[in-house]
């Protein structure tokens, strides 16, 4: 028994701890790694295998590195050092191109081989790309890794008054749009749907937040269906054309039309996958060995893309690697912020508004606008722009499905979301 | 000074005496003014009546003598006409009323707030002219029984004592009378003496406990209209006691035994204790303390003779005082607390319908013929005219035919105010002079005049101590209003009648002042109203009065009042002595049923004035009390399932008002107390007058406002809101609708019986933004609930709050809407950033809301908030904000930016250690 859990090729300061694989540098991965750190910090000797050739970053930063607002250095969260000081054996800059589940082995796309006694997936997710016409220029930029910043960083500094065009108006799309601004860009959004962020605004919050980005001189195009990108006979990118209206010319295109789980690995191990791999609420795959977090996994029908949940994610995964086994995943509401600097909005929850009941309140002239959502006396959720200072609590009464009816008539303007029931005993007990 | 000499003297800035324009307490003013009507006003140290002192009302005068809502033109069926055409066209009309029906088709409805020479003039024309006894006053609903009471007791309209003698009493007994609230100078003196004299006691004997308990030492809730019992209760332990003043009765008074002999027979009728509702102790106490303390003085109020039994409680008052000798005295006698400024005034020209002049008497051939000769007049009246409640009655039935409505507005004030509304709107002519433009009663005149207002007039008045006051022209009259002695003289003449052309209000006053003293001494018609000691004054003399007492004897030249009267008897019946006349209790006019359980009362507040004309002009006077209420003991408050705040639906078989609860201990169960004060202008439906019953007193024909048997309930109102702005609005149309002086605007409640929005299908935003007047440019914020019918609306223009609007539409919407104050106080303000994010919950916001720019985007802490908690819990690590604040841990990107802030915060600590 013992004789089959030894590394395959590697040498191993323990040969008596077990492996943990990591395939996934981000930041579901590196989370689930520091959760398990604290909890259990000599049980396993851990690789992290990452397609990046750095540590790991905050990828939710990168926005504020596009527009210069902040460095890359500054959205590091953990260096090269961090790893041989916590012991960890990092692979940057190679992919894992297959895993032998029987062998429990992963063969690294340099040929390399990492033994496992546990794998933890998280492969994040890939751009989508809108497989249309031109497509594959090399002006079509997406906006998922500090290299497609640099790149369009490097773009926008020769583009010098050309247009770019953003491929959708969601949270991406706006903060890319934002960032090419900054660095002096013109900038047109093109987006399918009526109003910007609809899977996270209604319709009168995005009415405001496209006149506060066209007051910093970005440009919309909305509910327009794109046809293909122009190229000229000089292979130069031209433009975007429409099947419903004439073309916007443009020298980039940004595409930011959402990713896909990236289930090609799993898939390829023999895993259960739908949209992206399944797990129990123990985070665990298919496979006892396997677990998986992030964009990559699929739990009770649900995908994710938001920090919030993968955190959540990664706490429990590390209770199980960690052998505690008590934690259990539990989806919760999530809540969305758009990282623009001066433009606040919050939502959270519930906010389609079918049957439920709405609190609005409306200072246009002072760009606020605030909608809370309530169902059966409890508030399900949340829409707030200009003014998000109650987000927060707003999203932990969601969570908590706590009754409101007390506060109906104050709840827009100061929420208490510490006077219920749970709280008050937490507060005795602690006394 | 003459006229124009004051006037001049106050474009110098010079501060002119006057006296105020309300109550009867008749406080010296000085007052000073400039060129923009702009007052300032301070007590008049040297007047007798307030040394100095003003009350909140008196002290706001000047803040309700402005320009706004003034009536400025005579106008003839809505159309502006000069005042020479005015008064032609109304002579013509009186003479053709006249000439077809007979004089006493025209009557007169005048006001206590009349100065001394308009009671004269009208009253000159009427009787003597015009030769119609219908003259009367609201004085009628405030002291008639008071005089009705004076004359069968002193054989005349007289008050004993002086205010100086609450100061030397040991024992002082308030009846009937909230005088914290009614005569606040005169409580303020009491209060005083009080300190000054620990051995004094104070009592009051009101069915409700009121501001005035402060002060009191003993309180006799008794239930209402039981004074004659308790008074007679009182004879009846007197006569027992030591306290009997044999001497002084037999002197000085008959009819004791009569008087005796009835309060017995009262007395009789079961456990006196138990028929008051007060307990056996209290009512011991205070018979001991009378028996026992020969310098006593009773100060009784509207509470007594408002009452159909009016002028028997005041006798049952005023004969304990004359069987202790206890009158006229220094610190000793009863004491009629008048409501009005020159009440008193009103009674010495004889302007009430039961009166001649100069205290005369129209059953009196010879008083007629005395009056007649000196006025020289082409005809005079044999009878008593009709009073209040039976003038209008005369007025509905169509007996009268023209009705002139001086400085009053009956429709509010009047019992049955609903009948005497739609009387006047069937009147064929009615002459209103006012000095507002929009009242109930100018709404229905055919002719309106405009009257001086306070400030502007110039005569004088006579408080609760018959002390005489000039109240003088400061200022020049608004528009084209003028003296109503003078309309009156102007549309005399053009009736054709002599002895009108009056040039001044002194002219007026030196022939009031001759017939005084007409024939008045020992053998001839002996009166003690004389003041033919000031008939010589000449213009500069009489600017120059000082207050005086009457009656006034010239002494050495000298002009002398008289402090005290009745001491050593003298009274003015046939044989000069006083009568103590027999009374027995009687139940109250009606009396409550299964069907109108409740009793209602009603009475003035602290800071208001009869219907609000004036007073309600200023915030400083409606900011203590904005609404009408009805206030309610706790046990039915909670019988009647309403709670504070509530509107309650207020009906009698007369009428109904609707007015907000107040729930208070002071108030008996099984009783009501509503205010006077709102009218049909200000408020739709809290004219309480309507529901008052025409009771009225048998001698003294003044109406039984503090009994009326109504039925309670909590008003059907689904529908509630209210709108501030700075600018007034129309009343809005509305079930419930009152308008409210605001700060710096005003504030208009409303509740409708329909749920609009679930009923009506109303749309509600729409609705309740076209109530509302404002600028386009304004800002509008809006929060909506529409699942629960709410909706509210602030207006924000160049960053000050220009309105507010708020509706609920739901079956609990009044607790729904937000408090009023603080948002009254906020409008016409700034509205800084912390306030505006929460201004529309109506609340005022927690400084510590503002939260500053946000740092952790996740969590949506920002920088106030965390430099607050650095500070407040002493955290010194990115971890330690963490903990407290959830800022950083989640995503961590602002880490950075706490680390920053820790540095920052934390440096002039780590310095200063």
């Amino acid at each position: 028994m013992q004789a089959q859990i030894l590394p395959a090729t590697q040498e191993n300061s323990n040969p008596k701890r077990a492996r943990l694989v990591v395939i996934g540098n981000g930041m579901a991965a590196m989370r689930t790694v520091e959760e398990l750190l604290h909890l259990e910090p000599d049980l396993y000797d851990i690789t992290v295998i990452g397609r990046e050739p750095h540590g790991n970053y905050n990828r939710i930063m990168l926005s504020p590195v596009l527009s210069g607002e902040k460095s890359f250095q500054e959205i590091m969260l953990h260096t090269p050092e961090w790893y041989v000081m916590h012991g960890i054996k990092l692979i940057s800059g190679i992919v894992a191109e297959s895993v032998h589940r029987k062998r429990r082995e992963v063969t690294l796309s340099n040929g390399g081989v990492v033994g496992y006694d546990r794998l933890l997936i998280a492969t994040g997710s890939n751009p989508f790309v809108i497989p249309m016409p031109g497509h594959q220029h090399p002006s079509v930029i997406q906006f998922r890794d500090i290299q497609d910043v640099e790149k369009m960083v490097e773009a926008a500094a020769n583009l010098s008054g050309q247009r770019a065009i953003v491929l959708g108006g969601g949270l991406l799309g706006l903060e890319a749009a934002n960032g090419l601004v900054k660095r002096g860009v013109k900038v047109t959004v093109v987006h399918d749907i009526d109003y910007l962020l609809n899977r996270q605004l209604d319709r009168e919050a995005a009415n405001l937040l496209q006149a506060a980005l066209e007051s910093r001189g970005i440009e919309f195009v909305i509910g327009v269906k794109s046809d293909h990108i122009v190229i000229d006979e000089a292979g130069n990118m031209c433009g975007l054309a429409f099947k419903d209206r004439e073309m916007i010319e443009c020298s980039m295109l940004v595409m930011a039309v959402g990713v896909r789980p990236n289930v090609a690995l799993a898939k390829s191990m023999g895993l259960q996958v739908d949209k992206a791999v399944l797990t129990d609420d123990t985070m665990q795959t298919s496979d006892p060995r396997v677990y998986a977090v992030g964009e990559c996994v699929q739990h009770r029908g649900a995908l994710f893309g938001l920090v919030a949940p993968l955190f959540d994610q990664a706490k429990v995964c590390a209770s199980h690697l960690a052998e505690h086994g008590i934690r259990r995943y539990i989806q919760k509401a999530t809540a969305t912020t758009l990282k623009v600097t001066g433009v606040n909005l919050y939502s959270a929850g519930d906010f389609s508004g079918e049957g439920s009941e709405a609190l609005i309140m409306r200072d246009h002239s002072n760009s606020v606008y605030k909608k809370l959502f309530i169902k059966d006396n409890k508030l399900v959720g949340a829409v707030l722009y200009g003014d998000i200072q109650d987000g927060v609590a707003y999203f932990d009464l969601i969570q908590r499905g706590a009754d409101i009816s007390a506060q109906r008539h104050t709840l827009i303007f100061t929420p208490d979301h510490t006077s219920d029931d749970s709280s008050v005993k937490e507060l005795q007990g602690a006394a | 000074m003459t006229v124009d000499t004051v006037l001049t003297a106050s474009l110098r800035g010079e501060a002119i005496k006057t006296t105020c324009a309300y109550c009867g307490v008749g406080c010296g003013v000085l007052a000073t003014v400039d060129a923009d009507r702009h007052f300032s006003i301070s007590g008049d140290l040297e007047h007798p009546a307030n040394f100095g002192r003003l009350c909140v009302k008196g002290s706001a005068l000047g803040e309700t003598v402005g320009l706004e809502g003034r009536l400025l033109y005579p106008a003839i069926g809505g159309v502006r006409a000069d005042w020479d055409h005015t008064t032609t066209y109304i002579a013509s009309q009186l003479k053709d009323i006249i000439a077809e029906h007979g004089p006493e088709a025209v009557a007169f409805y005048v006001s206590g707030q009349f100065l001394t020479e308009d009671y004269y003039v009208v009253n000159k024309l009427a009787k003597g002219f015009i030769g119609t006894p219908n003259v009367d006053t609201n004085s009628r609903l405030c002291m008639s029984s008071a005089v009705a009471g004076h004359k069968r007791a002193f054989g005349t309209d007289t008050v004993p004592n002086s205010y100086e003698d609450f100061e030397h009493a040991d024992l002082l007994t308030f009846v009937g009378s909230n005088a914290a609230w009614c005569h606040p100078i005169l409580y303020q003196r009491i209060k005083k003496a009080k300190a000054n004299n620990p051995e004094m006691k104070i009592v009051s004997i009101d069915p409700r406990k009121t501001d005035t308990n402060e002060i009191v030492d003993l309180h006799l809730p008794i239930k209402s209209g039981m004074d004659v019992l308790l008074f007679n209760y009182l004879l009846v332990e007197v006569s027992k006691s030591p306290a009997l003043n044999t001497t002084y009765i037999d002197q000085f008074t008959d009819g004791l035994a009569d008087a005796l002999l009835a309060a017995q027979r009262d007395v009789a009728l079961g456990d006196v204790a138990e028929r008051l509702g007060v307990d056996g102790v209290t009512l011991a106490q205070f018979v001991e303390w009378f028996i026992a303390t020969p310098k006593a003085m009773t100060l009784f109020s509207m509470g007594v003779n408002q009452s159909g039994q009016g002028t028997d409680k005041v006798n049952a008052i005023i004969n304990v005082h004359l069987a202790t000798g206890r009158i006229g005295s220094e610190g000793a006698g009863p004491f009629s607390l008048t409501g009005q400024p020159n009440a008193m005034g009103g009674r010495e020209v004889g302007g009430l319908a039961n009166m001649l002049a100069a205290h005369l008497d129209i059953h009196e051939p010879s008083h007629r013929a005395l009056v007649q000769d000196f006025w020289q007049s082409p005809t005079m009246i044999e009878k008593q005219g009709l009073k209040a409640v039976d003038l209008f009655d005369a007025v509905a039935t169509g007996k009268v035919k023209a009705v002139w409505i001086m400085a009053t507005n009956p429709i509010v004030s009047m019992p049955n105010a609903d009948r005497v509304r739609d009387a006047l709107a069937n009147c064929p002519l009615v002459i209103v002079s006012d000095v507002i433009a929009d009242t109930d009663c100018t709404r229905v005149a055919d002719v309106v005049l405009p009257a001086l207002g306070w400030g502007e007039k110039d005569g004088t008045v006579t408080n609760s101590e018959r002390c005489i006051s000039r109240q003088r022209g400061i200022l020049a009259g608004a528009g084209e209003s003028r003296a109503d002695w003078w309309a009156l003289a102007q549309v005399a003449q053009k009736m054709g009648f002599e002895g009108f052309d009056y040039q001044s209000a002194r002219d007026v006053f030196v022939e009031h002042a001759a017939l005084s003293g007409v024939d008045n001494q020992e053998g001839g018609v002996l009166r003690d109203f004389d003041i033919s000691a000031l008939s010589a004054l000449t213009q500069g003399e009489y600017d120059a009065l000082n207050p005086i007492q009457w009656p006034i004897k010239l002494v050495d030249q000298k002009l002398v009042g008289t402090q005290r009267l009745f001491e050593q008897g003298g009274f003015f019946t046939t044989n000069r002595r006083a009568k103590i006349v027999p009374v027995q209790n009687v139940a109250t006019g009606n009396v409550t049923s299964n069907e109108f359980p409740y009793a209602l009362n009603t009475g003035r507040i602290r800071d208001q004035w009869h219907t609000m004309t004036r007073t309600g002009l200023t915030s400083r006077l409606t900011r203590h009390i904005g609404e009408p209420f009805a206030e309610l003991n706790p046990k039915d408050a909670e019988k009647l399932h309403v709670s504070s705040g509530d509107i309650l639906q207020i009906n009698s078989q007369w009428g109904q008002a609707l007015a907000r609860v107040i729930i208070s201990d002071g108030q008996q169960p099984g009783m009501v107390f509503v205010p006077i004060h709102w009218n049909g202008i200000n408020s739709t439906q809290s004219r309480i007058g309507a529901v008052v019953n025409p009771v009225v007193d048998p001698y003294s024909g003044q109406p039984e406002c503090k009994h009326t048997p109504v039925m309670l309930k909590k008003a059907a109102l689904n529908t509630h809101g209210f709108i501030m702005s700075l600018n007034s609005l129309n009343l809005i149309k509305a079930d419930y609708a009152v308008n409210v002086r605001t700060l710096n605007g005003f504030r208009h409640e409303f509740a409708f019986t329909d749920d609009m929005l679930h009923e009506t299908n109303l749309n509600l935003s729409e609705w309740l933004s076209s109530q509302v007047v404002v600028p386009v440019q304004a800002e509008r914020m809006e929060y909506i609930d529409l699942a629960q019918g709410i909706v509210r609306f602030a207006w924000v223009l160049d960053q000050q709050l220009i309105a507010f609007a708020a509706i609920a539409s739901n079956p609990d919407a009044r607790a729904t809407l937000p408090p009023r104050s603080w948002l009254d106080d906020q409008l016409g303000q700034e509205v800084s950033s912390v306030t505006r994010r929460t201004l529309l919950s109506g609340l005022a916001a927690d400084p510590n809301s503002d939260v500053g720019p946000i740092v952790c985007s996740c969590f949506s802490v920002g920088k106030n908030t965390i430099t607050r908690a650095i500070h407040a819990q002493n955290l010194t690590t990115v971890a330690a904000v963490g903990q407290c604040l959830k800022a950083g841990t989640n995503c961590g990107s602002c880490q950075s930016e706490i680390f920053r802030l820790l540095e920052q915060e934390c440096k002039p600590v780590a310095s200063a250690v």
